[in-house]
């Protein structure tokens, strides 16, 4: 039996949908509050990593291999870089803004001034935050879980 | 005391010295030289990216690069690190 005791694997069970959702919200938010796709990331690899400490390394891996998360990150990273050239198919330059201004989606512009906006705002910024986000959360698990089995094989047999 | 250790304090206390007159030169904080930057991005990012976040609408539209840049060096580090941590199947 791997991982740690029954109390420590009880209250992580109870407490991670909370910080995957905090995670998630402050990935969709980054373009109206603080945050973005490398901070919610971040939080969100850090409930998958409170997992893998509760649960240990040898069970985690048998339920996501870390072949499915470089998967993940790849697509991440295709992700960001295809909206980047979509700018330049739609607009003008690399990097170009193209949703903004236009009836789509993520295309309204907030009234000026300091204010609450919708979501439904600030063109590609949203949804290279969720490219970045993917990209981050696949990562930075990737690193911790492969470190983790890298040492855990080892002391199991 | 040893001449290599010596040599060490000289060599430390010549450029602590050097580190402290550069604090003093530094410019105050809060009165930057040049603004024209700030107040360009600080007026027009809203209508221009259509985010209340400014600081989000520099990193991912008016500094996309550096974002790009960013992105690159996680990709390389999680391709090194799960290379060096791989299993070898015999």
């Amino acid at each position: 039996m791997s991982g740690m005791s029954k109390i420590v694997k009880t209250i992580t069970s109870i407490s991670i949908p909370f910080i995957l959702i905090y995670g998630l919200y402050v990935i969709a938010h980054g373009h109206l509050t603080p945050g973005g796709g490398f901070q919610g990331g971040a939080i969100f690899a850090s409930g998958l990593v409170m997992v893998l400490v509760a649960y240990g390394s040898v069970w985690t891996m048998e339920k996501i291999k870390e072949k499915n998360l470089t998967m993940l990150e790849s697509l991440g990273a295709f992700c960001f870089i295809l909206i980047a050239f979509l700018g330049l198919v739609f607009g003008t330059v690399f990097f170009n803004n193209y949703l903004v201004g236009s009836n789509s989606i993520f295309g309204t512009v907030p009234a000026a001034g300091s204010g609450l906006a919708d979501i439904n705002t600030a063109g590609v910024i949203p949804l290279m935050n969720f490219a970045v986000g993917l990209k981050v959360i696949a990562g930075l698990f990737a690193i911790v879980l492969v470190m983790a089995y890298a040492i855990s094989k080892k002391e199991e047999k | 005391m040893e001449k290599r250790s010596i040599a060490a304090i000289l060599s430390f206390s010549v450029v602590a010295v050097f580190f402290m007159f550069t604090v003093l030169l530094i410019h105050p904080f809060g009165n930057p030289v040049s603004t024209e930057m700030d107040d360009d991005i600080i007026s027009n990012a809203q209508t221009d990216t259509g985010a209340n976040n400014a600081v989000t609408s520099v990193v991912f539209d008016y500094r996309g690069f550096d974002t790009l840049g960013e992105a690159t060096v996680l990709f390389t580090a999680v391709a090194g690190v799960v290379m060096l941590f791989r299993r070898i199947k015999k």
